[in-house]
């Protein structure tokens, strides 16, 4: 139960993708940074939430896995460009035949693991493709 | 001041499988598709649940109304799948969607009906001028023992409502509630499937309170079914629907647009709301709904639903129950298996 806190502490970066911009330089930051490393002291940073929209930069497709992840597999984790720049690490829901560099994605709320049957759920975000999902017919 | 619907969103996950696949490995017979009117089913991926899908749906109204989330002051998520049966839902989805920490919230239960209960907690708080606006979820990933007869309808499905008093898509005239102890489903505390009384569900616990509670609605507005342009009953299977509202005298063109149950299943606390969804997706301003919820336990909320002329602005905004139904990447009994955790690795 030790990564409660931890968790915890983080949800809000991992439910809603909440990083940090300087508006400064307007170089934005995920996971969230407390200092702007380009503007150090005189950085003016703020919270932002990223819309989420992005690209795949690389990927690979998990076949065997830890017991938490058994029953997901095979799924691919991917490394995401979002749109306003930062790169993450996600995993992308789709077929491994489907996936491919420089596909675009956007993000979808999911269970990311569980602490076995008794423990937390740990909720947040994952990613599907642009492509072929259920979109708004305007916006 | 009138109060009603605001917005509202749907979420419903993309696999199905057909009840003859299901029908196939348990050997019934392949008319079993008929004989329920569902010839398939929702089900969700093996990394959703009530939270993730009542999170979708809940962010899909709020997107559908340009509303702020931090104007939500209650979140009241109903459901008979709750993942902790100690954490309430309706925290998860206040911080998912953004809500300020300034909400009420509770989870409520009442097998397929804890949805319009929710409706109605909220429409209450918004009535009495005590909270701005309230979202109000249905939501489940119900559960069916392999093989047992539920197994051909227990589906995955959310829908969310935001109640409010200003710029209504559709305006709640009137509800009307009607309650039994009657043992007709249920499950025990810590059993992973429900039991349920088999025919015993129709007449006395279904039909018996679905129709008290469109009855005492009509009395009480002194309405008629033909003063309703549409209707929407909920729907455990294909044919129950489709036969209370011939009892009642509704037609079968007022409860079509809102009859999805043979395409997605019966999605239980999500059932009569995402009905009322696909409706409101097609309704004009002006026109009339009249909405049947029913619990097993048992009890039915008959709603009164007036559609408004912001019907017309926000529909177009958040994906439709028909983009969700059309959307489907079907699974064999295998995979079906896996994703409901019904193997025990």
């Amino acid at each position: 139960m030790s990564t409660v806190p931890r968790f915890w502490r983080h949800i809000s970066q991992r439910y809603n993708l909440v990083g940090t911009h300087c508006s400064k330089c307007d170089e934005y930051y995920y996971p969230p940074r407390t200092i702007c490393p380009n503007c150090r002291r005189t950085a003016q940073m703020e919270d932002h939430k990223f819309k989420g929209k992005g690209t795949v930069i690389t990927y690979t497709t998990i076949y065997n896995a830890t017991d938490d992840f058994k029953r997901q597999t095979p799924y691919n984790l991917a490394i995401i460009e979002l749109d306003e720049g930062p790169r993450l690490t996600g995993q992308v829901i789709c077929s491994p035949n489907e996936i491919e560099i420089g596909m675009k994605v956007k993000p979808v709320f999911r269970i990311l693991g569980k602490e076995g049957d008794r423990g937390i759920i740990y909720y947040g975000t994952k990613f599907v493709p642009v492509e072929g999902s259920v979109q708004p017919i305007t916006l | 001041m009138p109060a009603g619907i605001v917005s509202y969103g749907v979420y419903i996950p993309k696999y199905r499988i057909r009840a003859e696949e299901i029908a196939r490995v348990w050997g019934e017979s392949e008319d079993i598709a008929q004989k329920l009117n569902v010839f398939e089913k929702s089900v969700p991926d093996t990394d959703e649940d009530a939270v993730t899908i009542a999170v979708e749906a809940a962010r899909n109204a709020v997107k559908r109304g340009f509303v702020d989330p931090a104007r939500i002051d209650a979140i009241y998520a109903g459901s008979e799948s709750h993942p902790y049966a100690v954490k309430p839902t309706g925290t998860i989805v206040g911080e998912a969607i953004g809500a300020n920490h300034e909400f009420t919230t509770a989870d409520l239960e009442f097998a397929c009906k804890a949805g319009t209960a929710a409706v109605q907690a909220c429409l209450g708080l918004v009535t009495a001028n005590l909270i701005d606006l309230g979202l109000a979820i249905g939501t489940d990933t119900s559960q069916g023992a392999p093989g047992d007869a539920l197994e051909y309808t227990a589906a995955a499905g959310a829908a969310a409502y935001l109640i409010g008093r200003e710029n209504l898509a559709a305006e709640i005239e009137e509800f009307y509630s009607f309650t039994t102890d009657t043992p007709d489903f249920w499950r025990r505390e810590g059993m992973p499937y429900p039991e349920h009384g088999g025919r015993f569900t129709g007449e006395p616990g279904y039909f018996k309170h679905v129709t008290s509670a469109a009855q005492g609605l009509m009395k009480k507005m002194g309405t008629k079914p033909e003063d309703y342009d549409y209707a929407v009953f909920h729907q455990p299977n294909g044919k129950f629907p489709v036969r209370v509202a011939g009892q009642l005298g509704f037609s079968k063109d007022q409860i079509e647009p809102g009859l999805v149950v043979p395409w997605i299943g019966n999605t239980y606390s999500g059932s009569s709301l995402i009905g009322l969804a696909a409706t409101l997706d097609v309704a004009r301003p002006g026109e009339r709904i009249f909405l049947v919820s029913f619990g097993s336990g048992a009890g039915s909320d008959a709603f009164s639903i007036r559609v408004e002329e912001g019907i017309e602005e926000i529909r177009d905004r958040a994906p439709r129950v028909r983009d969700y139904v059309e959307n489907v990447q079907y699974l064999d009994y295998a995979v079906y298996a896996k994703h409901k955790g019904k193997l025990r690795l």
